[in-house]
Formats: structure tokens, C-alpha cells, sequence
């Protein structure tokens, strides 16, 4: 009943969020492109660039509105499934969540009016910076929800408060400025400005296979596959400096991301690979039945050195002696320590035992840095997925890699002007819109199953993070939740495919 | 500057930012009361796209203003956060169905290919309007009738999922009980009518209009009587109930009598807002109807804001917890046990100065956007309408 609870609250929060970010990525990325071209339109004046703004507009404008309401959901969520969750950790998580809302949202729906009604009511100037604005808006909301994720895989800047059961924040710009969150932030919006490169692209290529609006469609194109480019390029540093981190602070992850049981130093990065299902940290079959590996590339990723040691999974769970790393099962008695001191430290300060109460704090404050291992039973529970951790990574990188390459040619196609005589180019531009989706979708999954068992890296595990709920309650809202976005989803789409044929007007 | 102050001076500074966002989020609710009467003001399609398009330039407004109370409750008061929203689950949950549902309909109303057609997307507008208000009138009156659940950090050391709730909900309806508490739903039933009334004269004066104008003001008499029927049973009750209070010195909760009564008397200029606010709704229906004025919705509107930020402002200030627990008293939430440090609250303070200057390109906006009133030649000749 207890592992329903916390199945059917995970698969709720992760079926919101997965809905929810196949529409955010797009309004990050294509409200810059809008941006952009309403700027040239501004500089040149020329109409048909308004035209070309007012039609991708269109567009964003039936995607933001179901963007919004899954949105609204997943910051509800923390609250009506996370309860524990919300308690630990509202002092540290709620603040950017307020701030996004204050400093985001707010800037995005009022001018959001502006930019689509307000084309004959305010001065050219004014609507381009609306227009500009709502990008604006919607990168800085991505900014501090991607802050508050960051903190939760590398919680920084904070302190535990005994008598309330509640971290505390202790430094604001070590929360905003941690590593992993500025990378995730950085790696995040410019997937989001791929997808909307691949989007525009796609369907420019669309209306060129069809022989319509050909202008338009070569402008618009240019315009994303330059945005494109740049945002490829962005992506790979931001993905390298990304697993640099994750090597520090979640080291279980990288090892699932690579499918790497056993420490090596100078590892090799897999190309291509299939898992052995059959592989655990405890036994001793191969843990691939095929790979391609790059030598040593792992290692200087990950600790900028190629011949640097990278932990296997087993070592981080059995522990390996010679690289100083110790065993779970050590962690776990020292979260168990804590988990204990903090409740004598509770019931000596109830009985107005100070000194015994201030003996109790001391063991626990000793201990708080791994108090989460004390909720486990096993050492083994700190294993995340590895199979889908693994291909989701796997996947994002050879799609990321495919998308600078399809930038590229749609460029040069464009540059020596062969693009309408390339119909396998533009085909593959119009079917590469699903791959984007499909490849940010595929970070979410490394960023989020990659770091299972933790709610709060070391702190928090999942499974005293939810509400005190019957798990029948989460698993009819799951079904409603999932009947209600299918139903909007296709709704969506319909009127999407509708608009992208009735074309610019 | 915020450092210097107490811990109990942030944590008021942050229930009166509370109530104010709370407050400005039931006058927006003029675009759900609106929402409801697309069928009584919109007699024609033409009608009803000018409705619906004048509500529409304004939902994502009411819609940011929900989500950062959200937030706000978060960041300042997260055990209110953790307990309310994991508790009365069903009452939150309906709420933001009811919210999905409108997010989506003005976009997809009139598009083509919508799948549902567009009485679907108006019946979500509706839905959106009934429940929307009343569930959380109905909630908010929960903050003076209470709830059944226990907060207990102790529980945080059970390694068990089911033990390890800090704070837990006590019934199996999952506030949906909270429906059946006649007090609340006076409440919810208020916000609904007095939605109504103020989207009613939103439309008044934000629409070109002669039979809009004319269906808007029977509207507004057809639902000021019931809604000064069901708000003044509810202030009858909330002020001669009793009230969870607090020992300034023990921090014990006790019932006291009268207790949102004194409030009112003891916190004078609260006692004023209230007064003025309720008022200044009555100088809004009285102006459209005696007057015929399209200016109605500044009276109600600002009336609306007084009379909810005092509403608050007696929930949770002078010694009163405003999340009380009928289950086991000393779980009550007050300000004083339920807010975040005295860190999070100075940061957030700094953040609250941000909100003058929001306000300020809101009102801008809204000024700039709302100078010619919408027209039929505009829903004509405008590419993207709703």
C-alpha cells in the first residue's frame, strides 16, 4: 500500500511535468525567434516581417495557454502530493517558486495582451518590447524553477532547523548561484531554443515541400536555423559542464547515465551500447552485451583529467577502500544516527533536559549530511534505474548531436540557395520536430529517474517525501489528470496542424 | 533594512502581503463571475465574443495572481502550504481543474479544429466560474471554522512512509468536508455572487455596448440580492462564533467568544476596511443601478479589496490562528509557528519591493490596453481574437 502511495504520486507529478514541458520548451525558444523577427520588422519596417511575426505568434499563442495550465498544477503539486516534501523544505524551495511567480509571471501575462492585442492600441516600440518582455518572462520563470530543481539535486546555502523539522535558508545567492542549477538552467532553456529552432524549421520546410508562402518560410527558416546553431553550440558546453557536476554531486547518477558498475580510472565514454538487464551491483555478469566505447573521455569529462578515477555503481554502494569511498551501509548507520538523535534531542528538550538535549543536537548535526540514508533499509535502494537512465542519456546525446547537424545543412542549403531542390532535407526537418521534443524529454528523465532514490540529494528520500494520502485518491486524480491533458493535448494539435495549414495571412 | 526588524514584524509584514494578494485575486475574480454569465450578457455570438474577448484580455492576470499566492503561501508560511494543500486534497485539487479548464478555452474557443467546439470550451468558462469562487470562498472559510488534522514534527524521524508525516489530514473526505460547513459555503457563495457582480460591471466598462450594458446592470441587480443575503449570514456568523485565539504568553490555543468580533473592535482600522470595503461594493451596484455609471467596478472593486484584506487581516492578526485544527487545537496554525525564518522572510522582504514596480507596468498595461473600449468593428477586423 505504502510503495502505491509513493508509485502513484511519482507517476501523477511526473505524467504533470511531462506534459508541462512539451509546451514550456517551445514558448522559451520560439518567443525569442518572435522576438527577433518583430525586430526586424521594427528596424526595416517592412510588413512582411510583421506578417511572418504575427503568424508564429499565432502559434505560440495556442501552445502558451496549455503550457499555463499544466503549470499551475505542478506548483500545487509540491504541496497536495509532497507534503513532508513542502515541510522540509518550504523555507528553501517556496522562496524562488514566489519569486518566479512575482518577478516571471507576472511580466509574461500583462504584456503577453499587449503582444497579441495590442498591435493597433499602443506605439510600435511599446509592442516590441512587449514582445520582448514576454521572452523575457518566460526564460526568467524557467530560471527560478530550474533554480529550486537544481538545489534539490545539490542542496546548498541552507541549515537544518531541529526544532521546526525544517532547513532553513542560511545564504539566498548560494541557492541562486549553486553550479548545478545555473548549468541546468543554462542546458534546459537552450533545449528549449532548439526545439523552437526545429519547430520553425520544420514547418517552413513544410510549406516549402508544399510550394507555399515560399518567402515566408525561407525567412523564417534562416532566422531559426541561426537561432538553432547557436543554441546547439550553447548546449554542448552547457551538457559537458552539466556532467562535470553531476561527477561531484551525484556521482550514483553518472555512473546509471554510463552504465558503469565497476570504477576505472581513465573510463571510457560509451558511444553506443546495449545493457545487460541481468547486471546488479551484486553479481558478476558483463554489464553490456555490446558497446562502443571512446577512451578515457569519461574520465575527463568528468574529473577533467583522462586518467582520473570515475566510481562504478558497485563501489559506491559496496564501497571501495582504496579511492576513499566508504559503503552505504556506513552512510546508513550514520543517517540512522541522526534520525535518532534528532528524536532523543526532541524528547530531552520536552523533559527540560538541556544538557542532554544539547548532547543529542551535537550527534545529530554531526550526522545531518547523510540523515536520508537512515530511511533505508538496504544499501542496494540507492541504485537509481539504470536502464532508462542510461538510454534516456544515451539518446538525448546522439539526438543533440544530429540537430547541429541538420542546423548546419539547413544553413548551408540556404547559403548556396539549393534548400528548395533538397526534398530528403526538408523531409527531414518536418520529421525532426517530434526528435526535439523527444530529446529534452530524454534530459528530464536523466536529470529525474537519474537521481532516484532522492527527493533532496542525501536529505529526502521519495519515499518519506509524499502527503499522508490514501493511494486511491492519488490514483484517481493520476487518471484524471492524464483523461484531461490527452484530451487538450489532441485538441491542441489539431488546432495547431489547422492554423500551420491555413498558413500566414 | 528588513534585517533589523523582528521575526514577528516579518512574519505580519508577510500575512498583510497575503492578504493583499489574496485580495486582489477576489477582485479579479470578476473574470470568473463574467465567465458565468456569457449566456445572461451575451444574448447574440457577437455579444458573447466581446465578453468573452474583454474577460480574456484579463485571465491570465487572475490566473498569475492564484499562482503567486500560491507561492507567496509557500515561501512564508510553508507549513501552511504543506498541511493545507496535502490535506483538504479533493477541495484543492477540484480547484485547479476548474483552472486547467479555463487556462485553454479563450485560446481555443473560436479556433478551428478545436476538437470540443466552442460550447464545450464556454461550459469550461463556466465551470471554471461556479467552482472556482465557491471552492475557494469554501476553503478560505475553513480559516475561521478550522480543520481536522495534526502536525507533529516528532513523526519526521519514522522511517515508514505511512509514520513519517509531519502533518496529517484526519478524515477520509479529504476536504470535501469542508463543503458541508454551512459557514463556508456562505462564504464561497458570497465570492460567487459578488465574482458575478463585479464581472457584470467589468463588462459595463470595458465594453462599447448598448444591450451589454443593459443586460450587464440587470445582472447586477439580480445578483446583489443574493449576494448580500448569503454575505451578511456570514458575517452574522463569522461575528458571533468563536474564534481560536492564542495566548500571547503560552502560545496555547483556546476558543474565545466573539472572537473575530473583538478582532474587528480591537484592530480598529481593520474594523474601518471592513466597513469602507463592504461600502464601497454597495456604492459599485449603486452608481450602475440608480446611475447608470460604467464606473461601477472601481467602487466594488476597491471595495472588494478592503473587505477581503480585512477578512485576512482578522484570521490571522491580534493573537488568532489562521489555520485552526478542530482535530487537536494545539495543531493550529498561526503566523507565529507557521512561517519560514527570519532569513527566507528578509530575503522575500527584499523581494517584495519588486511589487510596487508590477503593479505599476500592470496598471500601465492595463491603462494603455483598456483606453478604447471593445467594440463590435474590433472583434470584426482584430486577427487574433478569442
Amino acid at each position: 500500500m505504502e510503495e502505491a502511495l509513493v508509485d502513484w504520486s511519482r507517476a501523477q507529478f511526473a505524467l504533470t511535468a511531462m506534459y508541462h514541458w512539451l509546451f514550456v520548451p517551445l514558448t522559451l525558444g520560439l518567443s525569442f525567434i518572435m522576438a527577433i523577427m518583430e525586430t526586424i520588422y521594427f528596424k526595416t519596417g517592412n510588413e512582411k516581417w510583421k506578417k511572418t511575426t504575427r503568424f508564429w505568434m499565432t502559434l505560440f499563442g495556442i501552445n502558451f495557454a496549455i503550457g499555463v495550465a499544466t503549470g499551475i498544477i505542478l506548483e500545487f503539486e509540491f504541496g497536495t502530493n509532497w507534503s513532508n516534501y513542502s515541510w522540509f523544505v518550504g523555507d528553501i524551495f517556496g522562496a524562488p517558486l514566489a519569486i518566479e511567480g512575482i518577478m516571471a509571471f507576472f511580466l509574461e501575462s500583462a504584456f503577453l495582451a499587449v503582444m497579441f492585442f495590442g498591435w493597433e492600441k499602443v506605439s510600435k516600440k511599446f509592442h516590441l518590447t512587449a514582445t520582448w518582455l514576454v521572452a523575457l518572462g518566460s526564460n526568467l520563470s524557467a530560471l527560478w524553477i530550474l533554480v529550486a530543481n537544481g538545489w534539490m539535486q545539490n542542496p546548498v546555502g541552507m541549515h537544518f532547523n531541529p526544532e521546526t523539522a525544517r532547513n532553513e535558508m542560511g545564504n539566498f545567492w548560494e541557492v541562486l548561484f549553486n553550479p548545478t542549477a545555473i548549468d541546468k538552467f543554462l542546458h534546459t532553456i537552450s533545449s528549449g531554443y532548439v526545439i523552437g529552432s526545429l519547430f520553425v524549421i520544420g514547418i517552413s520546410s513544410w510549406y516549402i515541400l508544399k510550394n507555399r508562402h515560399l518567402q515566408f518560410a525561407r525567412r523564417s527558416m534562416l532566422v531559426g536555423a541561426v537561432f538553432g546553431i547557436v543554441s546547439s553550440l550553447f548546449i554542448v558546453l552547457t551538457g559537458d559542464s552539466s556532467a562535470n557536476h553531476v561527477s561531484d554531486t551525484q556521482p550514483m547518477k553518472l555512473a546509471a547515465m554510463e552504465g558503469l558498475y565497476e570504477g576505472q580510472e581513465g573510463a571510457g565514454l560509451v558511444a553506443i551500447g546495449v545493457l545487460n538487464p541481468k547486471k546488479t551491483v551484486n553479481n558478476d555478469e558483463q554489464a553490456f552485451h555490446f558497446r562502443i566505447s571512446i577512451p578515457r573521455l569519461l574520465s575527463l569529462l568528468a574529473e577533467r583529467d583522462m586518467d582520473a578515477f570515475v566510481p562504478g555503481m558497485r563501489d559506491l554502494v559496496h564501497g571501495n577502500e582504496n579511492q576513499g569511498l566508504p559503503p552505504t551501509r556506513e552512510k546508513m548507520k550514520k543517517g540512522d544516527q541522526a534520525l535518532k538523535a534528532l528524536n532523543s534531542y526532541n524528547q530531552a528538550q520536552k523533559a527540560g533536559k538541556d544538557s542532554l538535549a544539547s548532547a543529542h543536537l551535537e550527534t545529530f548535526q554531526n550526522n545531518y549530511p547523510l540523515m536520508g540514508y537512515g530511511y533505508f533499509e538496504e544499501p542496494e535502494e540507492v541504485v537509481p534505474p539504470v536502464g532508462l537512465t542510461f538510454y534516456s542519456f544515451h539518446f538525448m546525446v546522439i539526438l543533440g548531436f544530429y540537430f547541429l547537424l541538420l542546423f548546419v545543412l539547413v544553413i548551408w542549403s540556404n547559403i548556396n540557395d539549393t534548400i528548395g531542390r533538397k526534398r530528403w532535407l526538408l523531409r527531414a526537418a518536418l520529421y525532426t520536430i517530434p526528435l526535439g521534443y523527444l530529446a529534452s524529454m530524454l534530459g528530464w528523465v536523466v536529470s529525474e529517474v537519474g537521481r532516484q532514490p532522492w527527493t533532496i540529494q542525501d536529505l529526502l528520500p521519495v519515499k518519506v517525501s509524499t502527503s499522508h494520502l490514501n493511494a486511491a485518491n492519488v490514483e484517481l486524480t493520476f487518471w484524471l489528470f492524464a483523461g484531461i491533458f490527452t484530451i487538450l493535448l489532441i485538441a491542441e494539435v489539431s488546432i495547431m496542424v489547422r492554423q500551420i495549414k491555413i498558413g500566414p495571412k | 533594512m528588513f534585517e533589523t526588524l523582528s521575526h514577528l514584524a516579518l512574519q505580519q509584514y508577510w500575512w498583510v502581503i497575503i492578504s493583499l494578494v489574496g485580495a486582489l485575486l477576489v477582485f479579479l475574480m470578476f473574470i470568473q463571475g463574467g465567465q458565468t454569465l456569457l449566456v445572461q450578457i451575451g444574448k447574440t455570438d457577437k455579444q458573447r465574443d466581446m465578453l468573452v474577448n474583454t474577460l480574456g484580455r484579463k485571465w491570465e492576470l487572475g490566473f498569475t495572481t492564484l499562482v503567486v499566492f500560491g507561492g507567496a503561501l509557500f515561501a512564508s508560511f510553508p507549513p501552511f502550504y504543506a498541511t493545507s494543500f496535502g490535506g483538504a486534497y479533493w477541495a484543492w485539487l477540484l480547484i485547479l481543474f476548474s483552472f486547467i479548464i479555463q487556462a485553454i478555452s479563450y485560446e481555443f474557443r473560436k479556433k478551428p479544429n478545436n476538437i470540443l467546439g466552442q460550447k464545450t470550451y464556454e461550459t469550461f468558462l463556466f465551470l471554471n466560474g461556479l467552482l472556482g469562487t465557491i471552492l475557494i470562498g469554501t476553503v478560505v472559510g475553513s480559516f475561521f471554522t478550522g480543520s481536522e488534522f495534526s502536525v507533529d514534527t516528532f513523526r519526521m524521524t519514522a522511517t515508514t512512509t505511512s509514520e513519517s508525516n509531519i502533518t496529517r489530514w484526519e478524515n477520509t473526505t479529504r476536504g470535501l468536508e469542508l463543503l458541508g460547513n454551512i459557514q463556508n459555503i456562505l462564504l464561497g457563495l458570497s465570492v460567487f455572487f459578488l465574482a458575478r457582480i463585479q464581472g457584470a460591471l467589468y463588462a459595463i466598462n470595458s465594453i462599447d455596448d448598448e444591450a451589454i450594458f443593459r443586460q450587464s446592470r440587470k445582472q447586477v441587480i439580480y445578483n446583489a440580492v443574493p449576494f448580500l443575503l448569503v454575505f451578511i449570514a456570514f458575517a452574522v456568523m463569522l461575528l458571533t462564533s468563536k474564534g481560536f485565539a492564542v495566548d500571547p504568553q503560552t502560545r496555547e490555543i483556546y476558543m474565545e467568544p466573539y472572537k473575530y468580533l473583538h478582532n474587528l473592535l480591537e484592530m480598529p482600522l481593520v474594523g474601518i476596511f471592513f466597513l469602507v470595503g463592504v461600502l464601497g461594493v454597495l456604492a459599485g451596484i449603486a452608481v450602475t443601478v440608480f446611475k447608470n455609471s460604467t464606473g461601477g467596478i472601481w467602487f466594488a472593486g476597491a471595495g472588494t479589496v478592503l473587505t477581503v484584506f480585512a477578512l485576512f487581516l482578522i484570521a490571522g492578526f491580534n493573537h488568532t490562528a489562521f489555520y485552526p485544527s478542530t482535530f487537536d487545537l494545539q495543531s493550529s496554525l498561526t503566523i507565529q509557528n507557521s512561517s519560514s525564518s527570519h532569513y527566507t522572510l528578509t530575503t522575500m522582504s527584499y523581494v517584495s519591493l519588486l511589487v510596487p514596480v508590477v503593479a505599476g507596468y500592470i496598471w500601465y498595461v492595463w491603462r494603455s490596453m483598456n483606453k478604447k473600449k471593445i467594440s463590435s468593428e474590433e472583434m470584426e477586423n482584430e486577427e487574433h481574437a478569442y
